[in-house]
């Protein structure tokens, strides 16, 4: 093999110490958001219209019957805070694969349609032809799946450019709503809260029964996505690049789609395209990690920090209760707005 | 020194989509030296580049590294002996020199293995190599295109691969940072043996760092030899469609190629005349 030239011993020393300094910034920022998750997972089992103490909640949660708390927190609000983690873990995980890979922080997967394609399905499965459970997710995965395929087809041009992407996929994502809202509208049975959830998302009337799918595809798919941190920082040093460092450049964006628009499809299903959870928890992630080493878990852990954060101020810091997608469609619009201006004015190209 | 790999095409064809770029190219990389390929625009050099990283499959024809097809090579172990450096490679925003440079190791590591000392070492070497020390702390976006350059070929030289290609590295870089970044692959050249293959677009820094000079045409191989055997004006004329006296450069002994346009050229045609 190559005989190295070898370094100054203080050289080597210093580049340990930067990579240990790097690691540990990022080591401590996933450790925070990891009990800030935790503490806000605590709060949503705690806090409702009867406040129940850090006790009974963990008696509740391990198995014993407490009265009263057994029913609020057993069956009402633990599985709104187990889908609200899901969702948010899944959401960040799809919308930073999707943005490291397409090197673009506008190519998330709720900007580009997927989601709202993923929606309008399960939103069809449901109202229009009476479906449930494991259909309704199936539907929507294979709806996701075929949006992100028209995309790409549609973009492909010599290669995707990011730019054409975005742009396609914004469209495909206006036509996901109008769908979305057609169905709903031509559905006998008109529901606000059932509507809104198809739209911007919601956690009112979370069950085990839409959770647990939502669950088990996290289980799975995530760490098949975890597998492919180190080809995904690969690939965005540029194809050429990541080729030359031995990533199979087509696999690994294979592997990547069909992932996070797994995870993206399932937890759709059960909760609705919460708004732009996707969108922000990578950037979010990237300011508090800082630029170096991989996004994908500390984006995960942004994404559920979101929603769970974003449920409890849709529930109880407004005089009304607003679903969830509301919150956090309040929070990530401006973003959306603040990107594609300064995009603008780095030169009119994304 | 390094072990020596034989990297050739055999009667490769390349294309995109439609458009055939390289038809029935044969190519021999000699070990151990430094090889520029030059050409007009558009005549499929960086396309050869790109398939023998396997970017590009080829439609005919193949790509081989002592003698096994590189399109058949596990991708970690093609990329442990053969390094690339694209022309427009992307830096992510606000990533660390050292951070960069460190995904160079990305061949030597597992799906989830810990970085390791030599890993460490590698960077280390790297950085003293390109003389980018005092810039591993600092943001790739931040620096100069010269130094920029230094930490991407620092980034391949941390892959430590045998054999090196660069597509156009000296682009875009003043001429006092074309000659930094030329001298630095020429001391790796000589220091550790490795092989270099280089995409130039300037025929007389070709010719005075190449030991082998590869003129593409239209697709193939026009001419192979050293610089004094191919940097001829008829090559010139040739490969570019240009008209040009070729003069021995007085620094280096290497052919230097004048371009004659149709204005600013008396003196070349009172040098004809004298002759003739």
């Amino acid at each position: 093999m190559t005989a190295v030239l070898t370094p100054t011993p203080s050289t080597v020393d210093t580049v340990a110490r930067g990579r240990v300094r790097r690691a540990a910034r990022r080591r401590l920022v996933t450790t925070l958001l990891a009990l800030a998750v935790l503490v806000a997972f605590a709060v949503t089992l705690m806090v409702g219209r009867t406040f129940y103490p850090p006790g009974d909640v963990l008696r509740v949660v391990l198995g014993s019957d407490v009265p009263g708390a057994s029913f609020t927190v057993g069956t009402l609000r633990l599985p709104r805070a187990v889908l609200a983690v899901t969702a948010g873990l899944s959401f960040g995980l799809a919308g930073v694969t999707f943005q490291t890979m397409l090197r673009n922080p506008l190519a998330s997967p709720d900007v580009i349609g997927i989601t709202s394609g993923a929606s309008a399905a399960a939103a069809f499965a449901i109202v229009v032809l009476g479906w449930s459970g494991t259909a309704v997710s199936v539907t929507a995965i294979v709806s996701a799946l075929g949006v992100a395929l028209l995309i790409y087809s549609l973009a492909f041009k010599d290669g995707v450019a990011g730019t054409r992407l975005v742009l396609i996929g914004i469209g495909v994502a206006a036509m996901g709503k109008s769908v979305t809202s057609y169905v709903l509208s031509k559905a006998g049975a008109w529901d606000f809260a059932e509507a809104l959830r198809w739209l911007t998302g919601s956690l009112n009337g979370s069950t085990w029964e839409a959770t647990v799918p939502a669950l088990l595809a996290l289980l799975v798919l995530g760490p098949v996505l975890l597998r492919q941190t180190r080809a995904l920082s690969a690939l965005q040093l540029g194809d050429d690049t990541a080729s030359a460092l031995g990533v199979r450049v087509e696999r690994t964006r294979i592997i990547a789609i069909i992932a996070a628009v797994g995870l993206l499809a399932f937890a759709t299903a059960a909760c609705g395209p919460i708004a732009f959870v996707s969108f922000l928890a990578g950037p979010i992630a990237a300011r508090l990690v800082g630029p170096n080493g991989s996004l994908l878990v500390p984006a995960a852990l942004v994404g559920a920090l979101l929603v769970l954060v974003a449920d409890l101020c849709g529930q109880f810091a407004f005089g009304t209760r607003f679903p969830v997608g509301v919150v956090t469609g309040v929070l990530g619009a401006p973003y959306l707005i603040y990107l594609i201006v300064r995009t603008n004015r780095a030169g009119g190209s994304l | 020194m390094t072990t020596e790999h034989a990297l050739r095409a055999e009667d490769l064809t390349l294309g995109y989509g439609e458009r055939t770029v390289v038809e029935g190219l044969d190519l021999a990389v000699p070990p151990g030296r430094i090889t520029a390929i030059v050409g007009a625009n558009a005549c499929g050099k960086s396309t050869l580049l790109r398939s023998m990283t396997r970017l590009l499959a080829p439609r005919a024809g193949r790509v081989l590294l002592d003698g096994k097809a590189v399109h058949r090579l596990p991708a970690k172990e093609l990329a442990r002996t053969l390094g690339l450096l694209p022309q427009s490679p992307i830096a992510p925003e606000g990533i660390t020199a050292a951070d960069l440079i460190g995904r160079g190791r990305n061949p030597h590591q597992g799906v989830f293995s810990r970085w390791k000392p030599e890993d460490d070492a590698a960077v280390a070497a790297a950085l003293e190599a390109t003389q980018t020390t005092e810039l591993a702390d600092r943001a790739v976006d931040e620096l100069s295109g010269g130094q920029r350059q230094r930490v991407w070929i620092a980034m391949a030289l941390a892959q430590q691969t045998d054999l090196l290609l660069l597509d156009e590295p000296t682009t875009f870089l003043d001429v006092s940072h074309q000659i930094e970044v030329l001298d630095l692959l020429t001391d790796l050249n000589r220091a550790r043996g490795t092989t270099i293959v280089m995409v130039l677009h300037d025929l007389n820094m070709a010719a005075r760092y190449a030991d082998h000079l590869v003129a593409m045409a239209g697709g193939r191989v026009h001419a192979t030899g050293t610089p004094d055997q191919v940097l001829t004006e008829e090559c010139v004329r040739a490969v570019f469609g240009l008209d040009s006296r070729v003069v021995v450069d007085p620094t280096s002994g290497k052919p230097l190629m004048l371009p004659l346009g149709r204005h600013h050229t008396d003196a070349a045609v009172q040098t004809v005349d004298a002759a003739g």
